[in-house]
């Protein structure tokens, strides 16, 4: 069935097409119709779950991972404030090894207080040891959902993952999606059995227990054990998704990186504005591409490490900064490169914050910077600021 | 014995902590005096642990015992006892 609908309510459907047995979330502006669509689907009947109301996303997780601790399958969402209220929580979950699904749509951390779209939120959350997929429109944010969840409850993952969207961009914006039918889901994602934890008085056990240091780093290896497992499994996942549903994701999108020698690196729907630059300039001759990251945890270290070997300029175009530092992408590839040797020229570009919209004068900006790099042999100016009011500061 | 870590670090055989025998933490012991003791059950109420524990005759209390296998000497039973029937003497003697 193909519906007109709105990132938020691509996320809803997906959810809903999972069969959760419980979902636990509170609403936060742009995230709030994922979860008011969940509730009409309950109230209306047309989901069997269990609806748990709570007052804070910090509660909200806090029950999911009780749910997912007992047994079932859990879903939930949040954005900005909301998933850094839910912070302490999110390694429990993963310590826990539990598979939550979450849907983000991301939006700027407070102070100021910012509703609108940057990746702050989910960046902050890098470290916790959750999956990260980064949608680059509504249909993909439908599809990942689905896909997290199969990921998630593999033996060999065990996970929780949650799928991002761009705030107001994605999330309240109307495209054509593709619906799946429940039955090709059920057949794709069978229902959840747990073998680790479950909640069963003949057979008792204690989720979350003490960890000293005589077994602390063993136990959190264990989760980094899973974590690289994870990048296997998702690209299985994709694969199979591709066979049921017909639409083959990629953990990391290539648009013309083949002969490019000015490879953007960008996340989510920014890329769809970068692919408009890509092209108006192929057609003046000028050798661009462009790679979005759309598996983010784990990070696909193998395709950037393919990509950043082929081109001769790395441009990261990314919506969060490590402040004191560089954007969180341009560490994470910068990583890649150190360990494999690569040389390749990395420059980072910080854009979009707080909802600011990324248009395509700043992808050109992005190419124009990195051919001067290109013909200095060097980054003169290795971070900047794209769209910056310089007379605001 | 080395056991592996657990998937999610799940404690198979909860209740466990039974295993670790708190009471080689004391300083101070308590002591009750059964003569004095008014089987007020305020020790009981009030222990951390609890390391105190009625022994009962169908529902009437005969007293109170300390177990000195949990009990940490936190000295709680002697601060709240009505009748100061317990005192707390160093573990060294």
């Amino acid at each position: 069935m193909r519906k007109l609908l709105k990132g938020n309510e691509a996320v809803a459907y997906g959810a809903k097409l999972c069969r959760p047995q419980v979902i636990s979330a509170y609403p936060i502006t742009p995230q709030t119709v994922m979860v008011e669509k969940l509730a009409d689907f309950v109230a209306d009947g047309e989901l069997d779950c269990e609806y748990i109301k709570i007052e804070s996303e910090h509660s909200a997780l806090s029950s999911c991972v009780g749910a997912s601790g007992a047994g079932v399958r859990v879903f939930t969402a949040t954005s900005s404030q909301g998933l850094a209220l839910m912070h302490e929580i999110m390694w429990v979950a993963s310590g826990m090894r539990l598979p939550i699904v979450m849907g983000v749509a991301n939006r700027a951390l407070s102070a100021p207080i910012n509703i609108w779209c940057d990746t702050s939120d989910v960046m902050a959350e890098r470290d916790s040891g959750w999956i990260q997929l980064y949608a680059a429109d509504n249909q993909e944010a439908l599809d990942s959902v689905i896909m997290l969840f199969k990921v998630s409850e593999d033996k060999r993952v065990l996970l929780p993952s949650l799928v991002t969207i761009d705030g107001f961009v994605l999330s309240h914006t109307y495209e054509g999606v593709d619906i799946p039918d429940q039955d090709t889901v059920d057949k794709f994602l069978p229902p959840y059995k747990p073998e680790h934890a479950f909640l069963d008085p003949s057979k008792p056990m204690s989720l979350g227990t003490l960890g000293t240091p005589a077994t602390y780093m063993e136990s959190r290896k264990q989760v980094e054990d899973a974590m690289r497992a994870s990048y296997d499994v998702v690209k299985e996942v994709m694969a199979d998704f591709a066979k049921h549903f017909g639409r083959k994701y990629e953990v990391v999108e290539k648009y013309m990186c083949d002969d490019a020698e000015i490879v953007i690196i960008a996340l989510g729907s920014s890329s769809g504005t970068g692919k408009v630059v890509v092209n108006e300039l192929r057609k003046k001759g000028k050798k661009v591409g462009l790679a979005r990251i759309a598996l983010y945890r784990p990070f696909p270290v193998k395709e950037i490490a393919e990509i950043a070997k082929k081109a001769k300029v790395l441009a990261i175009v990314e919506r969060a900064q490590s402040y004191g530092h560089t954007g969180p992408v341009y560490a994470d590839v910068a990583a890649v490169l150190a360990e494999n040797g690569i040389k390749t020229l990395l420059l980072d570009f910080i854009a979009g914050l707080g909802g600011r919209d990324i248009v395509k004068t700043h992808f050109e900006k992005v190419v124009e910077e990195s051919e001067k790099a290109l013909k200095g042999g060097k980054a003169e100016k290795p971070i900047q600021w794209l769209g910056l009011k310089e007379e605001l500061l | 014995m080395v056991e592996k870590v657990t998937i999610g670090s799940v404690v198979k055989n909860p209740g466990n902590t039974t295993n670790n025998k708190t009471g080689g933490w004391r300083s101070f012991k308590p002591i009750m005096d059964l003569k004095i003791c008014i089987r007020c059950g305020q020790c009981y109420t009030f222990c951390p642990e609890p390391a105190i524990m009625p022994k009962m005759d169908g529902e009437n209390v005969l007293e109170y015992v300390i177990d000195y296998d949990f009990c940490k000497g936190c000295g709680i039973c002697m601060e709240v006892c009505n009748k100061k029937a317990i005192t707390m003497v160093p573990e060294s003697k």
